[in-house]
């Protein structure tokens, strides 16, 4: 439960923001990082940006689900 | 990184040598227990190092009593039930809210901004937040809460389930029988937190504490850390996990929860009342509380018969010393949370631990 996915916020409006990861979009606020600026790369938790990322922190994430989903899609892969 | 990691097990083995006995260091955090079991780190570590899993899945440690609560709140017609999906599948008294006849009250959200929204939309309804979780949680919450208040949704409330990890592990130590060498710290409640919330368990009970990420590489240049630290008889507080956690944390989310909350005594699963281990609304905030609004029991339920969900939590038994695990107890079919939760130490065993049978 408790982990938190990066994305990149695309919209920014007072608190209220739209973030992209790996191409989904989604609504999340700002409240908890007022500081987050359009175009940083967050850490969403629970609908909230909780901590500023580096571009490299963020894409080892992403890898590592990228690699879950293609195990989860490839059959048979480990199980013979 | 073939390096780092060689240089981890170095420190692993060496600690494993000068301890000669075995060392037990517990994850709290139930994506390091996933995590740990999916890379298959278990097996490449020396075999005098044992990895206990314990109290770190928010929905494994919530007591009985709260999903009874909840499955008794979704039975009303004038509520809805907010939810994470975490928290459906979860068996009570009666059923769970996944299989309640009236599950149509049941809506799953993935805030607590959709929760509140949801009362905005059903004006003639309560909507009962199920607000678990640990402090990465928390903020969210109280930030829902505060916007309640600002805007008048009287028909908004929240059942707090939320936990406090520091406490929770103070709990731990504080059993005379607990087998803890140290501690592999939560990466995102850190971020919140800060590393130097740990110093109190460091300070008075002297188990090492190291906060690392999530990937493979972070927990396993974590464990070496530690093993460093009990090889050298020190026990102190580090992060390696140093792209998002600082040692301050997340100041503005600490403060929003200390707008809304206390700390309060309470019951955990399979640890009992543990003192000031969860957040309660403020005075203040009371409208909101679900507890007082329909005047909820906060005693703790029996655990099923058999069900030993609360030693798993503990680190007092593995899963498969369960009578109930792979038997009665499995995923479709859970008797206990830390076989339904996604993130809980039984799931986990069953998925990726079992040694295969042929």
């Amino acid at each position: 439960m408790c982990l938190a996915i990066p994305a990149r916020i695309v919209e920014l409006e007072g608190d209220r923001a739209v973030v992209d990861a790996m191409g989904n979009r989604w609504k999340a606020k700002t409240t908890l990082l007022p500081d987050a600026k359009l175009g940083d790369l967050v850490l969403i938790h629970a609908g909230f940006a909780i901590s500023l990322v580096d571009e490299e922190e963020a894409k080892k994430t992403w890898q590592l689900i990228a690699e879950i989903n293609d195990f989860r899609d490839t059959p048979n892969k480990v199980s013979g | 990184m073939l390096e780092q990691i060689y240089k981890a097990q170095r420190l692993m083995d060496a600690a494993c040598e000068k301890m000669g006995r075995p060392i037990n260091i517990m994850e709290v955090c139930g994506t390091h227990t996933v995590s740990i079991f999916r890379n298959g780190i278990r097996p490449t570590l020396p075999k005098r190092l044992k990895l206990l899993s314990g109290p770190g899945c928010p929905v494994c440690v919530t007591d009985q009593s709260y999903i009874d609560s909840l499955l008794e709140l979704a039975d009303r017609d004038d509520c809805l039930i907010a939810t994470y999906g975490d928290m459906v599948r979860v068996p009570g008294k009666s059923g769970s809210l996944e299989t309640k006849q009236s599950s149509t009250n049941v809506k799953i959200v993935l805030s607590s901004e959709d929760a509140l929204q949801l009362a905005k939309d059903n004006p003639d309804k309560t909507v009962v937040f199920v607000a678990v979780g640990f402090e990465t949680t928390a903020p969210a919450t109280a930030v829902a809460v505060k916007e309640a208040a600002a805007e008048g949704v009287d028909n908004f409330c929240i059942l707090s389930g939320h936990k406090l990890v520091v406490p929770a592990m103070r709990g731990l130590l504080s059993e005379k029988n607990h087998n803890i060498d140290a501690f592999l710290c939560p990466g995102h409640v850190s971020v919140i937190i800060g590393f130097g919330a740990f110093a109190e368990i460091v300070e008075g009970f002297g188990r090492p504490c190291v906060v690392a990420g999530f990937e493979p590489l972070q927990i396993i240049e974590g464990l070496g850390a530690i093993c460093q630290q009990l090889a050298e008889g020190k026990a102190t507080v580090q992060s390696i996990y140093t792209a998002v956690v600082t040692k301050q944390g997340n100041t503005t989310a600490q403060k929003i929860i200390g707008e809304c909350f206390e700390a309060a005594d309470g019951y955990w699963r399979g640890l009992g009342l543990i003192e000031k281990s969860t957040l309660k609304l403020k005075d203040k905030y009371s409208r909101f509380d679900a507890v007082r609004r329909f005047d909820i029991s906060e005693m703790p339920a029996e655990d099923k018969s058999g069900c030993r969900c609360g030693e798993v939590l503990c680190g007092l038994i593995k899963p498969p010393e369960c009578k109930l695990f792979e038997k009665t107890c499995t995923p479709d079919s859970a008797v206990g949370p830390c076989m339904v939760s996604s993130e809980g130490t039984c799931a986990a065993w069953f998925k990726y631990g079992r040694e295969r049978r042929r």
